[in-house]
């Protein structure tokens, strides 16, 4: 017993030292190989008395259990030192660049079309469409603006031929002229779009942007137009409460007609909507004239309802906070990349309207 | 439309002060666009202060003084007064401002070798005295905390100007201001007091209004003034005419203008001894010419309307008057006129002529033809008074009667379109005070019309008179109804919706460009379109509109290059036009893409964007958008604008006409016109309205899930084939051998070259094949190789490499 107790300590002394997994190996088939010390003391039990047998075995049992778990740990142990070690040499400089991120932006303009349609589509609008390129007959006549009318001088037009038959839209009303003559009324649309004035210094570009806005039903009256507005400046701008101014003005093609002021203050150099004492023109609208009506084949005797324009640059740059009109045409790569937004940031109700 | 207050209160008894005046007018729809003193020459000057004064390097006799003028930084002023010393509070005038006592205007300037930013002044330079010694020396108590300030008080009332809307010429006068103000609970107007002038003697230059199809005329009233004094307008009279932004002339004419504004009654006034015998209104022949007031020759067309005499024409009616007839100093008798012409025939001829006046813009949008008489009236009395003169019996000629205009109004109409409810009384009240003359009809009101209000013609105008009278703030803000009618968006402006951010998420940055373009740029990419000219064009390189989007586009890429930009990825999504009719035109996007990948990177190659970079943008811009990748073909056939050997067109159908996508590398010859110097140039278009809409939509057209657990096996094969054989060739004739067996086809490998004869190419792929029944044994896959093979090299005269 003592022999092989001595022969346990001086294995564990051994396995202690060892830091090499080969050799830890070796010491292993050496005691529990076919010949190993182990598996010989184990093959004497059979030559030994019955009584002896029973503690021997005991005895080699336990040093047998002992030693194993001990090469386990052992062999675990170095296992563990190797892969730190490799691990160690395989270290890399991860503050290195990474690969180059190409990031595209939507414009501007897009971004505030997609925020307006959103909210819009919220209270049951779908979106139109009409062509850049007009007759004269949908830009003005149809729209109670006949030739000799003073208001066209309030459009300054690009003419495509010398009759003036053909024109590049100067708003996005004619829209409301197709959507009337091609459908059947309840008519609720918005329209957004390019527009044209031979127009061009720091406020005033050649081409801008408007969403026109139709609602004609059987019951549609000023106070739906008003709460409609309401609504959609409340929504845009993300705000609990706007400061907002109906007054009445005059287009050919709406009557009443009114337009549309906030209040808006000036905070650090910096524009602040909602508040305040001073008014900011934004957009124009009415409840549709009867004229019109009669002009695309709806009986304004049964149906009636509201119109309303907005200029989208405009609301885009006091949304956004940019100075330059003009600057929204010019594609400046660094324009673009400061003031475009994420293609993944998608104007959505439930996700909020920006980020 | 500009005036005082002062001026207001002649017409109007109110208790308003300024700023409540300011509001109302806005709240009825007269929009204040300003309210402010008009500016005076003497603004400019300011009380400064001297912080140092030191001698000029160059003159013994000058000071160089640094002064304090309120701002953050002091001015060098050179000065050349004695008294100019540390510390003195005197008056500044900047560059621009005019000296009262020379007239001259200051500008920055160098004074032996010193610049001098405006001047210092004496009491004698600003006409205060005699004083020429030295500059003006302040009281310290009095100014010391006013420096920057005015040194002049503007004593100048302040004048309102308003934005009038077309419809409303009735304020293009004070009074009819005042009478929307009176109306709206602003005040009363005042009463015109009854004229109790005395009449002597009858018109006797015979007017005859001639009775032709353009007549523009139809009333005519004129009255003679004998023995007048003409002469400078008297303080009151001037300061009228300064107020409105205009310059006095002389007494007579600054009389018909002010009553022009006064009661939006034009008036013209003739040297009476300059008129040959007669007035005959009638239409012009064409040739026929006069010189205007304005100092310009006009060469008439026909049917224009003209005052003329037996002479020929004095004037074009309305517009403006000749200077043949013109009042002078000198003149003794004058001819008064105060006429009606129709507002069609004043536009025609103004447009034709290119000519805009007071008297235009007034009878344009329509004058009270009952206000002839009033007319002649206010302005011979003020004429008697001012400048003397005896005062005929009026003569008016007319060719029409003048008929109200009579509308029966239900007063339900203003609730079922304003939404709110006004009662009758008060509805009653404003219309009368507007000037309405309202008789009841049980329920129905039949209403006069007023002759200055031409824009109301039928109950929705009365409508709106009520509304804007009583206050859009009565107007109820109803929650917004949420009835759809249909879905927001169709399925093309979806498609619009997908691509835009798919392409943006490419990384390419979006912009917005003019629809229009430079016509030398367009002639590049038009292909057989036709060019579409805009008669007026802002400006002569931006006179077409665009047949593509890139000549735009590569534009502003050279822009953006110019800045020093290497690496750019640009798209626009919009209009290209094809014909000048309304609807001819596609909405396109145009992408470019220059420069580099990788650039300066640590670990990968850097190399030049090309053909396949924006092959793959594209085609996954499209599948992104919901076109299925197995679905489309590659052609090599693109427009010309494109490289012919290194460009393609993505097409739904092998024989479709239009592609709906083109990409490849633009052609040098274009690249050398536009001047374009980059590494590399790539570009990709897409043409949204030729995508075939798709029935279904997507979740409704997907096939079945099915997948096979069998295993699946893959083999390469290279084969030797003509070097202008298609790949996208190769891939179907291998796949067509089984559809079912064969999962995937994937080019891997292109070469020519060495060991590869001449007019050939090698290409490799890699075949995945599996069956979805059971694992294929060596026989069976052995069988599919072979059929490959021969199929290959069948169809192609493909070789397979040993």
């Amino acid at each position: 017993m003592s022999d092989i107790k001595k022969i346990k300590d001086n294995y564990i002394d051994k396995l202690n030292k060892e830091n090499n997994i080969e050799k830890v190996n070796n010491i292993k088939s050496e005691l529990f190989g076919k010949n190993g010390i182990i598996s010989n003391e184990f093959k004497k039990l059979g030559s030994i008395s019955v009584e002896e047998r029973k503690k021997l075995a005991s005895d080699l049992n336990n040093i047998k259990d002992e030693l194993q778990n001990k090469i386990l740990i052992k062999i675990q142990e170095i296992e563990t030192k190797e892969i730190n070690l490799k691990l160690e040499k395989e270290k890399i400089d991860v503050t290195l660049p990474e690969r180059n991120i190409e990031i595209g932006k939507i414009h501007p303009v897009s971004q505030v079309i997609d925020e307006i349609s959103s909210i819009f589509s919220e209270i049951g609008f779908s979106v139109e469409e009409g062509p850049d390129v007009e007759n004269e007959y949908n830009n003005f006549t149809a729209l109670n603006t006949p030739d000799n009318h003073p208001a066209r001088d309030m459009h300054d037009t690009f003419y495509l031929d010398n009759n003036k038959e053909l024109l590049l839209r100067t708003h996005t009303s004619p829209v409301q002229v197709r959507t009337m003559l091609k459908g059947k009324a309840p008519f609720k649309i918005i329209a957004p779009g390019r527009t044209y004035r031979s127009d061009s210094d720091q406020t005033h570009a050649p081409m801008f942007h408007q969403v026109e806005g139709l609602h004609i039903d059987k019951n549609i009256n000023m106070g739906h137009l008003k709460g409609c507005l309401n609504y959609f400046i409340k929504e845009f701008f993300e705000v609990d409460k706007i400061k907002m101014r109906f007054r009445p003005s005059h287009f050919p093609f709406t009557e009443p007609s009114a337009e549309v002021d906030i209040g808006y203050e000036i905070k650090n150099g910096k524009i602040v909507i909602g508040e305040g004492n001073k008014w900011l023109e934004i957009l124009g609208c009415g409840m549709v004239h009867p004229n019109v009506l009669k002009n695309v084949n709806v009986n304004p005797s049964k149906y009636q309802g509201y119109a309303f324009g907005i200029g989208i640059d405009r609301l885009g740059m006091l949304k956004y906070g940019i100075n330059d009109l003009r600057a929204f045409f010019e594609t400046d790569y660094r324009w673009l990349s400061h003031f475009g937004f994420d293609p993944l940031d998608v104007p959505s109700n439930y996700r909020g309207l920006s980020r | 439309m500009k005036f005082t207050v002062d001026w207001l209160k002649n017409h109007l008894d109110t208790k308003f002060n300024n700023n409540q005046i300011i509001d109302k007018l806005t709240n009825i729809g007269l929009e204040v666009e300003s309210f402010e003193s008009s500016t005076s020459e003497l603004d400019t000057f300011i009380v400064a202060k001297i912080i140092n004064a030191k001698t000029h390097p160059n003159a013994d006799r000058l000071k160089l003084c640094d002064v304090d003028i309120g701002s953050d930084k002091t001015i060098e002023v050179v000065c050349g007064a004695l008294n100019a010393k540390n510390g003195l509070l005197t008056v500044y005038a900047p560059p621009g401002s005019i000296i009262p006592k020379n007239q001259m205007k200051l500008s920055v300037s160098k004074i032996r070798g010193v610049t001098s930013y405006g001047m210092l002044c004496s009491e004698s330079e600003l006409l205060l005295s005699n004083e020429s010694d030295g500059i003006i020396e302040l009281k310290n108590d009095k100014y010391a905390n006013k420096i920057g300030e005015k040194y002049f008080k503007n004593t100048s009332e302040k004048v309102i100007d308003l934005s009038i809307t077309p419809n409303r010429p009735d304020c293009l006068g004070v009074r009819g201001i005042a009478r929307d103000l009176s109306a709206a609970g602003a005040g009363k107007l005042k009463i015109n007091k009854k004229s109790n002038l005395k009449y002597r003697g009858n018109q006797n230059i015979n007017v005859t209004i001639k009775k032709e199809k353009a007549q523009g005329c139809t009333i005519f009233g004129s009255c003679l003034i004998k023995g007048v004094t003409n002469k400078e307008s008297p303080k009151w009279l001037k300061d009228k005419i300064l107020s409105l932004g205009q310059k006095p002339i002389s007494a007579i004419v600054d009389i018909t203008n002010y009553v022009m504004f006064d009661l939006n009654r034009p008036l013209h006034a003739y040297d009476a001894d300059k008129i040959d015998n007669e007035i005959i209104v009638r239409s012009s022949s064409k040739g026929e010419s006069f010189e205007a007031l304005d100092n310009k020759k006009y060469i008439l067309e026909n049917d224009m309307c003209v005052i003329s005499d037996r002479s020929g024409v004095l004037g074009l009616g309305g517009i403006i008057g000749g200077t043949r007839s013109g009042t002078e100093y000198s003149t003794k008798n004058i001819l008064l006129e105060s006429a009606y012409f129709l507002p069609r025939s004043i536009r025609k001829t103004s447009k034709q002529l290119n000519i805009d006046t007071d008297a235009k813009f007034r009878f344009e949008r329509g004058i009270d033809p009952l206000s002839i008489e009033e007319g002649l009236i206010k302005a011979s009395e003020l004429i008697k008074q001012i400048c003397g003169g005896e005062i005929s019996n009026l003569d008016v000629k007319k060719i029409e009667n003048y008929k109200k205009t009579i509308i029966n109004f239900d007063p339900f109409l203003f609730e079922k379109t304003t939404g709110f409810n006004v009662e009758n009384k008060e509805l009653i009240k404003i219309l009368e005070r507007l000037g309405f003359n309202v008789s009841k009809n049980k329920k129905i009101l039949k209403l006069a019309i007023p002759s200055w209000r031409p824009d109301i013609i039928q109950p929705i105008d009365i409508v709106e008179e009520i509304v804007r009278i009583k206050g859009y703030e009565y107007i109820n803000t109803l929650e917004p109804i949420k009835t759809r009618l249909k879905p927001t968006l169709n399925y093309y402006q979806k498609l619009f919706h997908f691509l835009q951010r798919s392409v943006a998420s490419k990384g390419y940055l979006e912009t917005v460009t003019w629809s229009f373009t430079d016509s030398k740029i367009n002639q590049l990419f038009k292909e057989n379109d036709e060019e579409i000219s805009i008669v007026n064009p802002i400006s002569s390189d931006l006179n077409v509109l665009r047949n593509s989007i890139f000549p735009n586009l590569l534009y502003y890429l050279k822009k953006n290059l110019d800045r020093g930009f290497k690496d750019i990825s640009l798209f626009e999504i919009g209009p290209a036009f094809k014909g000048k009719n309304p609807g001819d035109q596609l909405t396109v996007i145009g992408a470019v893409r220059a420069g580099k990948i990788s650039r300066l990177s640590w670990n990968d190659k850097e190399r030049i964007v090309d053909t396949f970079d924006v092959k793959k943008d594209v085609i996954q811009s499209l599948c992104e958008a919901g076109i299925n990748k197995d679905d489309i073909i590659i052609d090599d056939r693109t427009p010309s604008y494109y490289h012919p050997g290194k460009s393609g067109g993505v097409y739904q159908n092998k024989n479709e006409k239009n592609a709906i996508a083109y990409f490849g590398e633009i052609h040098p010859i274009i690249m050398k016109k536009l001047d374009i110097k980059t590494e590399g140039l790539v570009i990709f278009e897409i043409c949204l309205d030729y995508i075939r809409a798709s029935k279904q939509k997507i979740k409704d057209s997907k096939s079945e899930y099915k997948f096979s657990d069998f295993q699946k096996s893959e083999r390469d094969f290279a084969f030797i084939i003509n070097k202008n054989f298609k790949s996208q060739e190769l891939v179907n004739i291998i796949k067509s051998v089984d559809n079912k067996l064969i999962k995937s086809v994937k080019v891997f490998d292109v070469f020519e070259g060495e060991n590869i004869p001449e007019g050939k190419k090698s290409i490799t792929v890699n075949v995945t094949i599996q069956s979805e029944e059971k694992t294929l044994n060596e026989n069976d896959l052995d069988n599919i190789n072979k059929l490959i093979i021969s199929s290959v090299e069948s169809k192609s005269l493909a070789k397979i490499r040993s």
